[in-house]
């Protein structure tokens, strides 16, 4: 079991980064890497349980399960069903924070999975820098700085 | 029930962070509503359990109990046992997370509490704004002025802000490397707006040979010479907000007086290193590395091909020059005392260097442009090279005069000038640095070429500082190439 962590500023309000993300559905708004989405059976994007099927810009299918969503909190915890890379038990959540020095928001992105043997390094650079921190990265740019 | 929640980022790394704030007894160090802290009964501040008390500026006596502490989550949560301000079932939980992109830190302090009816506003502002964003702009200071590297206050008295004494390059008269001492020098704790470095290696460059001699009045001896270093910064004044005590930066401007162990100069003059970069390879760059950006890049926008003359081009701004112009397309030329410099020079991405010691080298050069002459040329050496650096000029040049290492350059007959359009500059690096913003860019530039491998630096001539003199005559002899460093 491998454990992946990153975090960022983003310079808004939690509140406005959270409506820009809540959505499951959402990815292809925000994230550069994911070309298209859909939930499958026609499921409402929040509700728990839904799972959503996306297409990867380079061509990969990824499928997740919505384990858990909390306004309250600004946090989503998904696990992947069926994905390229060949993960085991992989879990994730996103998790925003209000910074109230600046009313900015603090932003973390964390995964813990099963790796194929051999794969540990590549697949935690991979998804903490080459989906995270894009992730983020995108976030930030869309924000802008103040 | 009342929930206060600050929250903010400190610009440094969570080990850092918590460092300080794991320490249970550290507040009177950095929190300015902390007049008094000790824990009772002797134990240890990391003891779970242990009792803190406190006496804060106002009077206010509060006796608080450490119930959890955890190095691998970075929490702290304690609660009060007992205080003069009416704080009940007060618990708090302050929680660190590292902020993976820039290497910065978050930092979650959060606490619930009863407060008597009718307080409940001014006693949540009390914690909120008096004692945790209080909090984080003062552990900001702490950081910044070196607070945490500092031995404890029972033990710092000596030293905390104190005078320090380290050795320097001294010139005690104008003239040549006889006229150089290594003494002993007082270094002042920073004002306001400067820093104190611990300096690592320092760059020599013809400057200082300029300086040593009278022909730039910078100094008047006995003063300390040396133009750029690279080191630790120690501590910083109150008003500088972006250079922390640990960092590693360089300079390569303001005052001479960078050969020295210790130095404290102006903080805008100081540039950030990245990681990656060590210090001599920065003390070896910077000078030189700025010399070439502002050449290339503000007197003359070098444009993919164009022709290029570099003289000296196997010395230190000459392969910095030979490497950055060949990176942006140029067809570089460069002339060169001996075949030892030609190889050097055409290892740094010189197309053609002409090998000539008596500076005749325009013919070679009309000859390797189809007899039109060169676009542009970066003259370092001046009077001697004079006419035929005129001659290598193609109809409409630059003529770029930034040292002159043969002697100072005689004003240009204007009939000369004109009868091919040339534009002379006589550009001076301190002009385009003086700019504390522009003089971050023009660094920046310089660390991500070193970092891509388009610049080079060769850190074969290395010498103590104390050999300052020896440094300086090799310098002169021409027979060295590529940069020439001191280290302390």
């Amino acid at each position: 079991m491998i454990k992946v962590y990153t975090s960022s500023v983003i310079d808004a309000a939690a509140d406005a980064v959270w409506a820009h993300i809540r959505d499951f559905n959402g990815l292809p708004k925000w994230h550069p890497a994911i070309a298209e989405s859909r939930i499958e059976g026609n499921w409402p994007a929040d509700r728990v349980g839904c799972i959503r099927n996306f297409q990867l810009r380079d061509g990969g299918t990824i499928r997740e399960q919505l384990l858990s969503l909390s306004d309250y909190d600004y946090q989503c915890t998904y696990s992947i069903l069926e994905s390229p890379m060949g993960v085991d038990n992989y879990i994730a959540t996103l998790k925003l924070t209000p910074v109230t020095d600046g009313n900015r928001t603090f932003a973390e992105w964390s995964a813990e999975f099963d790796p194929p043997p051999g794969q540990e390094r590549k697949l935690a650079d991979s998804i903490g820098q080459g989906v995270f921190q894009t992730g983020f990265d995108s976030l930030k740019s869309y924000f802008g700085h103040r | 029930m009342q929930r206060v929640t600050r929250s903010a980022v400190i610009d440094a790394p969570i080990e850092r962070v918590w460092e300080v704030l794991r320490d249970f007894n550290s507040h009177d160090r950095w929190h300015p509503a902390v007049a008094e802290s000790h824990i009772e009964n002797g134990e240890a501040p990391d003891q779970v359990g242990c009792v803190r008390n406190f006496r804060l500026r106002d009077g206010t006596q509060i006796r608080e109990q450490l119930i959890a502490l955890s190095d691998s989550d970075h929490v702290s949560t304690y609660c009060i046992l007992d205080a003069t301000v009416p704080l009940q079932r007060y618990v708090a939980t302050l929680q660190l997370k590292p902020v993976t992109d820039g290497n910065r830190t978050f930092w979650h302090w959060q606490s619930t509490f009863e407060t008597p009816p009718g307080r409940e506003a001014e006693l949540a502002d009390m914690v909120g704004r008096g004692v945790y964003e209080a909090g984080f702009e003062a552990l900001r200071r702490h950081l910044r002025q070196g607070g945490d590297r500092r031995p404890r206050p029972a033990a710092a008295g000596a030293t905390r802000g104190g005078e320090m004494t380290g050795s320097a390059v001294m010139l005690k008269a104008f003239g040549g490397s006889d006229q150089l001492s290594f003494d002993n020098i007082a270094v002042p704790p920073p004002g306001p707006r400067e820093v104190r470095i611990r300096q690592v290696a320092a760059g020599v460059n013809y400057i200082d040979v300029y300086i040593a001699r009278g022909e730039y009045r910078m100094v008047e001896p006995p003063a300390p010479l040396g133009m750029e270093a690279a080191g630790t910064v120690l501590d910083v004044g109150s008003e500088v907000h972006d250079v922390l005590p640990g960092d590693l930066v360089a300079y390569a401007c303001g005052r001479p007086g960078a050969f020295a162990t210790l130095r404290t100069l102006p903080a805008d003059q100081v540039v950030p290193v990245p990681s990656g970069i060590d210090a001599e390879t920065a003390a070896a760059t910077l000078f030189k590395g700025l010399t070439a950006e502002y050449l290339l890049h503000r007197t003359h926008t070098l444009r993919a091909g164009e022709t290029m003359l570099v003289h000296a081009a196997a010395g230190g701004v000459g392969t910095f020059l030979c490497q950055w112009g060949k990176h942006l397309g140029a067809r570089v030329i460069g002339t060169v005392g001996s075949d030892e410099k030609a190889r050097i020079a055409r290892d740094n991405g010189c197309d053609v260097p002409i090998v000539s010691a008596d500076y005749s080298f325009a013919d070679s050069v009309k000859a390797a442009t189809h007899g039109r002459g060169v676009d542009v040329v970066f003259d370092g050496l001046g009077r001697l090279a004079e006419r035929e650096t005129y001659e290598s000029l193609a109809s409409t040049g630059h003529w770029i005069s930034f040292g002159h290492t043969t002697g100072a350059l005689a004003p240009l007959d204007p009939g000369l000038q004109s009868a091919k359009s040339l534009r002379l500059s006589r550009p001076v690096l301190f002009h385009y640095t003086d700019d504390p913003v522009r003089l971050r860019v023009m660094a920046a530039n310089v660390f991500a070429m070193l970092q891509r491998g388009v610049l080079k630096v060769d850190l074969r001539h290395r010498f103590p500082l104390s050999a300052a003199a020896a440094a300086l005559d090799a310098l002169q002899s021409r027979q060295t190439s590529g940069s020439i460093v001191l280290f302390t």
